[in-house]
């Protein structure tokens, strides 16, 4: 009985002006993103309406990019970001999914320090790093070496021999896919150690228990129990290579025309943009430009909140688990 | 030392605290000195032989020289106060706590004769001969059929036929078929705490193993899914070596056939539950169980 006035004193609180300000503040501060993104999706739709209203859906179909003739079309920018996005992943999602791994199942202690320290190392460098760094080592040594012999190996196998077509010119869609690998390495890396490691000690130990070896544990076990967080740990690292700019800018060629070879040049909208606005003339370049854009903000905003659906069901699936 | 050894002798007594001859001696669990008292020794009925073992988590030694037998399809109980090393002792039978770094064991544990601290031992076929429930039920992120599938895919191929066969039969041994075969495709998680358990239980025999090590199973469970648990224990001692560790000393009394009281990392009086808990011969063992602490 005697907590009952207590209890009413702490409820009157949340009334008190400098907590009122507090959270008038906090909540300026939470709506300001919501302006923000709001706004920046509002004047791409504005900027990118001439585009739009000339070449309508035909925008995302069509492959012509000439300026002279102010034909544009993103196919080919698209393709260039699906495809070196869906490398990137394909090459970084086995190579996190055993860092990760190995960080949280196998490593000694003394080593998962150094290894973690590390990953996060490599998602602090900037991007115009890695960009110069693979133009300027990786370039190299890929048309010298890796491209011919990919393209000796591989040449005569049905489906993989178109891709690996062409001169050894170290630039191309493989070559950005590869640095985006790296690039968004850590971050896949980093989210799936983190879901490895809330996996409960004692389930880990029924498996071993039964018998099971590190891969049946893991796979059996560790997986389907942390699938969304692993799924959600993809979608980052989709997201980000999806977006990235100057990296790719750097190694991917800039070539305006869709290849069935990885080793041909593309380019991506992350990279025309950043080659072409300032050079772009004449309001429907300009346009086109912007309108490219928009369509990588939904592509992200896509991934994102695909992202998002995923972790809530991970939530609600918690919720009911108790 | 010795009476330490003594100590972990049990004596088979029965119930009426008449003194056998010892002519009628049933099997009793294994003289784990070869010579004591001159008595010859009976040997084939241990299963689990533990000689000297000490355990250290890092430098904090956690279980000091213990040895004891633990006898083929009885059911044995290791009681004490939290900390004293039950549960350390249960884990070392089949080394789960080689997961962890710095987790050692001295000494030797012998199931069926063979050293299985031995660095040689396959730990996927130890652990598969030797199976453990745990405190909490851990059923595995996947349906009922799975949970029970998945132990039982490691170490035979089966074809579906077989594999159903083994799922109920896991199940019925569990006591559980009858409550979940028309949800096997449901998730483990989704069951009550009680029915979890039991479904780890059938996790743990489907793959055939001779031994069970149940730490403290009904611990986190109502009284009703407890007793089923019990009866569960009680109907599966017929078939498998079953070692129990309980906080619970009317469970220990209730269930087990030899009892082990552990105290600070050291093995105090082994010996037939009823001798222990009407007759205990050491006071810290009697102290505990009339709840003078722990």
């Amino acid at each position: 009985m005697d907590a009952t006035p207590e209890i009413a004193k702490v409820s009157v609180i949340p009334t008190d002006w400098s907590d009122r300000l507090f959270r008038g503040t906090t909540r300026f501060f939470a709506y300001l993103v919501l302006a923000v993104v709001s706004a920046i999706l509002v004047s791409l739709i504005i900027g990118a309406w001439p585009a739009l209203h000339k070449f309508g859906f035909g925008f995302l179909k069509s492959d012509a990019w000439n300026p002279v003739t102010e034909q544009f079309g993103a196919a080919v920018a698209i393709f260039g970001t699906l495809a070196t996005s869906a490398i990137a992943l394909f090459i970084a999602v086995p190579v996190s999914f055993g860092i990760a791994v190995f960080i949280t199942e196998l490593a000694p202690a003394w080593l998962k320090r150094p290894i973690g320290t590390a990953i996060e190392l490599l998602a602090a460098i900037p991007s115009i790093i890695y960009g110069m760094w693979g133009l300027f080592v990786f370039v190299p040594v890929f048309s010298e070496t890796v491209q011919p012999w990919m393209t000796e190996h591989l040449i005569n196998i049905p489906i993989l021999g178109p891709l690996v077509d062409g001169p050894p010119m170290g630039i191309g869609i493989f070559t950005a896919g590869l640095i985006l690998a790296i690039m968004i390495l850590p971050f896949i890396t980093a989210v799936m150690r983190d879901v490895f490691e809330v996996v409960p000690l004692v389930l880990k130990e029924s498996a071993y228990g039964l018998g099971a070896t590190t891969w049946e544990v893991v796979c059996g076990v560790v997986l389907p129990y942390t699938k969304v967080g692993v799924v959600g740990g993809i979608m980052l690292g989709l997201g980000r290579a999806l977006g990235e700019t100057m990296a790719v800018t750097f190694v991917i060629g800039n070539a305006h025309r869709i290849s069935s070879s990885l080793f041909m040049p593309g380019s991506t909208i992350a990279s025309t943009l950043a080659n072409e606005f300032t050079e772009a003339v004449g309001e429907m370049y300009t346009s086109s430009l912007i309108a490219l854009g928009l369509v990588l903000f939904l592509i992200t905003f896509i991934v994102l909140a695909l992202a998002k659906l995923l972790l809530m069901r991970l939530t609600a699936r918690e919720g009911a688990r108790t | 030392m010795f009476e330490n050894i003594k100590s972990s002798l049990p004596r088979k007594v029965p119930n009426m605290y008449i003194p056998p001859e010892p002519s009628q001696r049933k099997s009793s669990p294994v003289m784990n000195t070869p010579e004591l008292n001159g008595q010859p020794v009976v040997e084939s009925v241990a299963k689990i032989s533990v000689r000297n073992l000490s355990f250290f988590y890092g430098r904090h030694q956690a279980l000091h020289d213990i040895t004891l037998d633990i006898p083929e399809k009885r059911v044995t109980a290791f009681i004490g106060p939290s900390g004293c090393g039950k549960s350390t002792l249960l884990r070392c039978y089949n080394r789960v706590y080689e997961m962890y770094p710095g987790h050692s064991a001295t000494g030797e544990i012998l199931i069926d004769g063979t050293n299985i601290l031995a660095r040689s031992m396959d730990l996927n076929r130890l652990r598969a001969k030797v199976g453990m429930v745990f405190q909490k039920p851990t059923p595995f992120p996947m349906s009922i059929y799975d949970n029970i599938a998945f132990g039982v895919r490691m170490h035979e191929r089966l074809s579906r036929v077989e594999m159903n066969d083994r799922v109920e039969w896991a199940l019925r041994k569990a006591a559980l078929w009858d409550e979940v075969k028309d949800k096997l495709k449901d998730s483990g998680t989704a069951l009550s705490g009680g029915q979890q358990q039991r479904l780890c239980i059938a996790r743990g025999i489907a793959v055939k193993p001779e031994v069970l090590l149940l730490d403290e199973p009904a611990s986190a469970l109502d009284p009703i899914s407890t007793l089923k648990i019990e009866e569960l224990i009680n109907e599966l001692k017929s078939d498998y070596t079953i070692v129990i560790v309980t906080h619970n000393m009317q469970q220990a009394a209730r269930i087990s056939d030899y009892t082990a009281f552990l105290y600070l990392g050291k093995l105090i009086e082994y010996d037939d539950t009823n001798v222990i808990f009407t007759t205990p011969r050491h006071k810290e063992t009697e102290d505990y169980i009339t709840g003078r602490y722990g």
